[in-house]
Formats: structure tokens, C-alpha cells, sequence
């Protein structure tokens, strides 16, 4: 995992898109919110608030696919895998270690961005819309759901990066594939169910559940023959 | 590890097919505890992928073998991996990191607690002041020293290199020459695969020569002596007059032809029997001897001669 770290640290272009990508989702959002008087309507407000958590729901669901994506077809890129696939290592070993990996850096950067709005519109905004931000249900549903969705789209990344035959073919179908996962928070940030702790509460088991299947199956997808000869194993 | 224990590799019957494309055809054979094996044979002759199945990256289509002492199969493939070692053709090190920093990340795969392992790697490949630059910086020679210094980690019983010495040059070749030369004197059972064949007569106790099929395995002298008949190359100044006259009924010659004006090549059984005799007929009859030598056939005149059938019947 120290070596993931190290490899992502040295790779620009990782670097580039985790220091600018989660900063355009900031902004935005940030902006908007700060430019809302206090005489507006509470439904504009809540309207205004939800399309603004949502963009923050982006960060975890897009910034790890783009790091898991890369985590087993750069490995082939740049010749690493058969040697790494030689050793004693276990593919759930492996697995997880690459997903803790992006896990780290994903949850650390979508939290210090939400924090940064957070505190931003708390601060910076109007009490109603400050109100709204710092809503028990939204705070814990923002907290709970941030690794939950990270996690889903760090296994889809993965998964991509098993299947794939290019980095950037796996980077934009793992970050496709990774976005309904967004669908699940936009109900409670729209209000289209009735925001509460137990909701959120609720609906994290749900997604707790679809991580660790899906972590099962991408175990089932890691089949070295496949990632070495690019056919699958047969027996007669 | 020492010669006359159980073989670091047996191999039975061993075949891999991928779709309807055979890649590696009923092979046979054994590697003894600290042999140096040469496996040798044309691009697409199925090294690498026999290779592949003995490191358990791939399955075999059919057969079977043993591994460093395990029985080849997917519930051994992790205690194999840990008593073997593979260093593929190309380095395979991780170019935004350090020398030492790709070692320790897979001295951490091996679950290897000895923190001098790595420092003693190093000092076996001659790497110790490159220890911290950068593998991306590395010449080909030097990546490929440290590609070896990874294998060395964790003290493999068979260690497999495939074409070690592929596109480096001379000095470089030959450092990792010295290198394997020094992996014998380690008892280290060593697989390698290559189609340059000075490095394998030069390196192997006994080679393996596969085009998809096994054709042949042995000390390279024993298939010189299997493939070829022993002759001794005579030339004399001038022809002679009666060559059967002196060749014919001397110890350990079974025939003999002109081939040239002066020239003659003399079928022996043993030429060190055979040459004294010959020379002192030569001399008997009278003819001045330019040269009297037995004729040496290389590695290589063996693999051209098995390849060559291949291609003769693939026609």
C-alpha cells in the first residue's frame, strides 16, 4: 500500500486531476451558495443546498475511479504485473491493498472539500442557507455516504481496470459506471424522501452491502491467465 | 541445495493450448537441485509460456509437475510462489520509484522481515551506490541487474529467467553471465530460457531445445554426439594418392570422403583413438598433413539442424 501511495504521488497526472478536479466541484457550489439573500424562499434555498451537496456526492464518485482505473492495467502498462503476479500474494490480499490505496487519498480529499464548504457557507452565507447546510440529516448523510459511494466507485474502477485494454478507456467507463451511485444521495438532497438520521442510516447499510459484493466480485473477475494472456484458462 | 536430491523441477507430459493454438506440446523433462538448465528454442517456441505455467500464472491445458518439491496446482500456487522466482524479460520495476523502494515493496510481497535482504541483494548485482536512483533513470543493463537483485530476495529454490540477456549489449550480457555463474556457485537452481545459444553453451550443465514440442534435452556434448557423426578433418598439401589406402582399416574408422582437393573427412568412433593412428598413416604414405583435427560442432549447428527439420516438415 506504502508503494501505491508513493507511485500515486509521483504520477502527475494523478496528482493534477486529484488537485484540480475536486476544486471545480468546490467552487461552483460554493458560489452559488454565498450569492443567496436571506429573503429568498426556503424551497429555492433547499433546492439551491441540494444541488450543491449533490456536486460534493461527485468528488468520492469520481476522483477514485480515475486512481482505481489505473491500479492493475498500469500495472501492465509499464510491464510491473507479471513480476508482481509471481509473488505469494493473495488476489483479495491484492485487491485490497490497491483499494485501500485510493481509498486514503479519495476520502481524505472529498472530506477536505466538503469541510471547505462547509465552513465556507457557515461562515460566508446567509443564517437560512447556513441553516440548511448544517442540517443534522444532510451533515450525517454527507459523512456516511462520502467513503460508502468513494468505495463503490473504487471497485468499479478496479473492475474496469481488470476487463481493459487502456488506462483512459478504463478511467471513463469506471467513472461513468461509478456515477449511479450519486442516485441514491440525490434523493435525500432533493428532499425526494423525507431527509432523516434513520434514512441515511438505512440507506448506508444498502450501500454497504453493494461494496462488499462487490468486492466479491471483483475477486472473481482477477483471473492472472486472463491479465497475462489476455484468454482465459481452459482444461481438457 | 546440492545435486542428487529430488529435482527442483519435474515436468510430465505438460501441455498448454490457447483456443485452438498449441503452445507447448507433451514436455517432459527434470531439473536437478542447483542445475543451470538452458531452455532454448525459436520466437513462439513455447518458453515463456512454460515458464508462465511453472511460475502458476497460467494453468496447464494438461500434464503435470512438480515445483520446488509442491505439486503444480492452483491450491499450491502461493507456497510455489514462495520458493520460486521469475525475472521476465522485461525488468518490470516501477519507474517513479527507487532502487531500494522497488525492492522493499516486494521483499514486503514475500513477507520478508530481514531488513538486510535487500542490502545483500544489492551487493550480489553490484548495486549498492545506485541503491537510491530512481529505476526510470537506470540504463537497460542496470534495470535489468536490479530486475535480478529482485528475484534474489527471497532466496528462491528455481529461480526462472526468461531471456535475461535480450537487448543488452555485450558488457552488459556478459555482467549478467557472471551473475548467473554466480547464482551456480549459490547452489541456485536456475531455469533460463534464451535463443542465444553461446549463452546457453556457455552457461547450462544441460539444455533443453523446444519448438512447441520437446526435440531434444541434454549436456550440450551429449546432443553434439547424438545429432552428429564424430569426424576429424584431414588436409594434406597436396591430394593423396591412395586415400583408402590410408584411412581404411585404422583404429576407429568407419569411412571417409574427399571433399575438395587436399581435404578429407574421416568417420570415427573415438577420435582420440582414430587421429594418432591416421597421422601416423599420413606420414607412413608419404603426404605432408596441413591439419588433422577432430570436427567440432557448436550449440548452435545442433539447433539449427533440429529447427531446421521442424521447418523441413512444416513445408
Amino acid at each position: 500500500m506504502q508503494k501505491e501511495l508513493r507511485d500515486f504521488r509521483r504520477n502527475r497526472f494523478l496528482v493534477g486531476t486529484m488537485a484540480v478536479l475536486p476544486l471545480v466541484f468546490l467552487v461552483s457550489p460554493t458560489i452559488t451558495l454565498l450569492q443567496i439573500p436571506a429573503s429568498t424562499p426556503a424551497s429555492v434555498i433547499h433546492h439551491a443546498v441540494g444541488g450543491s451537496s449533490l456536486l460534493l456526492f461527485v468528488v468520492p464518485a469520481v476522483i477514485p475511479p480515475i486512481m482505481a482505473a489505473y491500479s492493475v492495467i498500469g500495472e501492465r502498462d509499464q510491464g510491473t504485473l507479471e513480476p508482481f503476479l509471481t509473488t505469494p500474494i493473495q488476489r483479495e490480499e491484492l485487491l485490497l491493498a490497491k483499494a485501500i490505496a485510493v481509498f486514503l487519498p479519495s476520502a481524505t480529499v472529498a472530506y477536505a472539500i466538503y469541510f471547505a464548504f462547509a465552513l465556507t457557507v457557515r461562515f460566508g452565507a446567509a443564517p437560512v442557507v447556513s441553516a440548511a447546510v448544517w442540517h443534522t440529516p444532510q451533515v450525517v448523510a454527507q459523512l456516511v455516504f462520502t467513503p460508502l459511494i468513494a468505495i463503490w466507485a473504487i471497485w468499479v474502477g478496479i473492475a474496469m481496470s481488470v476487463r481493459a485494454r487502456d488506462v483512459r478507456v478504463a478511467q471513463q467507463l469506471a467513472t461513468l459506471a461509478s456515477l449511479p451511485a450519486i442516485g441514491i444521495t440525490a434523493l435525500i438532497t432533493f428532499r425526494v424522501v423525507t431527509p432523516s438520521v434513520r434514512l441515511a442510516v438505512a440507506l448506508s447499510v444498502v450501500l454497504l452491502a453493494i461494496d462488499i459484493r462487490a468486492w466479491r466480485f471483483v475477486s472473481k473477475l482477477f483471473d492472472r491467465e486472463r491479465l497475462v494472456t489476455g484468454t482465459r484458462a481452459q482444461r481438457s | 541445495m546440492s545435486r542428487g536430491l529430488a529435482p527442483a523441477l519435474a515436468v510430465e507430459h505438460l501441455s498448454k493450448r490457447f483456443g485452438g493454438r498449441t503452445a507447448v506440446d507433451d514436455v517432459s523433462f527434470t531439473v536437478a537441485a542447483g542445475e543451470v538448465f538452458g531452455f532454448l528454442g525459436p520466437n513462439g517456441a513455447g518458453k515463456t509460456t512454460t515458464v508462465r505455467v511453472l511460475g502458476t500464472l497460467i494453468a496447464p491445458t494438461a500434464g503435470r509437475a512438480v515445483v520446488a518439491g509442491l505439486p503444480l496446482s492452483p491450491a499450491n500456487g502461493v507456497a510455489i510462489r514462495q520458493q520460486i522466482a521469475v525475472m521476465p524479460e522485461t525488468p518490470g520495476l516501477y519507474s517513479r520509484l527507487t532502487v531500494t523502494e522497488n525492492l522493499e515493496f516486494f521483499a514486503g510481497l514475500y513477507r520478508i522481515r530481514d531488513r538486510g535482504r535487500i542490502p545483500a541483494a544489492l551487493e550480489a548485482v553490484g548495486l549498492q551506490t545506485r541503491a537510491n536512483d530512481l529505476c526510470g533513470d537506470l540504463s537497460k543493463g542496470l534495470r535489468q541487474r536490479v530486475a535480478l537483485a529482485r528475484a534474489l530476495l527471497n532466496d528462491p529454490a528455481v529461480l526462472f529467467l526468461d531471456e535475461p540477456t535480450s537487448g543488452l549489449d555485450p558488457v552488459a550480457s556478459r555482467e549478467v553471465h557472471g551473475l548467473i555463474d554466480g547464482l551456480r556457485e549459490r547452489g541456485v537452481t536456475v531455469f533460463l530460457t534464451t535463443h542465444r545459444l553461446e549463452e546457453a553453451e556457455r552457461l547450462c550443465d544441460r539444455v533443453a531445445i523446444l519448438n512447441t514440442t520437446l526435440r531434444t534435452i541434454g549436456r550440450t556434448d551429449e546432443l553434439r554426439d547424438r545429432l552428429f557423426r564424430k569426424r576429424l578433418l584431414v588436409e594434406t598439401r597436396a591430394p593423396l594418392r591412395d586415400p583408402a589406402a590410408a584411412f581404411e582399416g585404422q583404429p576407429g574408422v568407419t569411412g571417409w570422403e574427399a571433399n575438395g582437393s587436399g581435404v578429407y573427412a574421416v568417420a570415427v568412433t573415438d577420435a582420440k583413438l582414430a587421429a594418432p593412428a591416421v597421422a601416423r598413416a599420413l606420414v607412413a604414405a608419404g603426404a605432408d598433413i596441413v591439419s588433422l583435427a577432430e570436427q567440432r560442432h557448436s550449440l548452435e549447428d545442433v539447433y539449427l539442424e533440429l529447427i531446421s527439420e521442424d521447418v523441413e516438415a512444416t513445408r
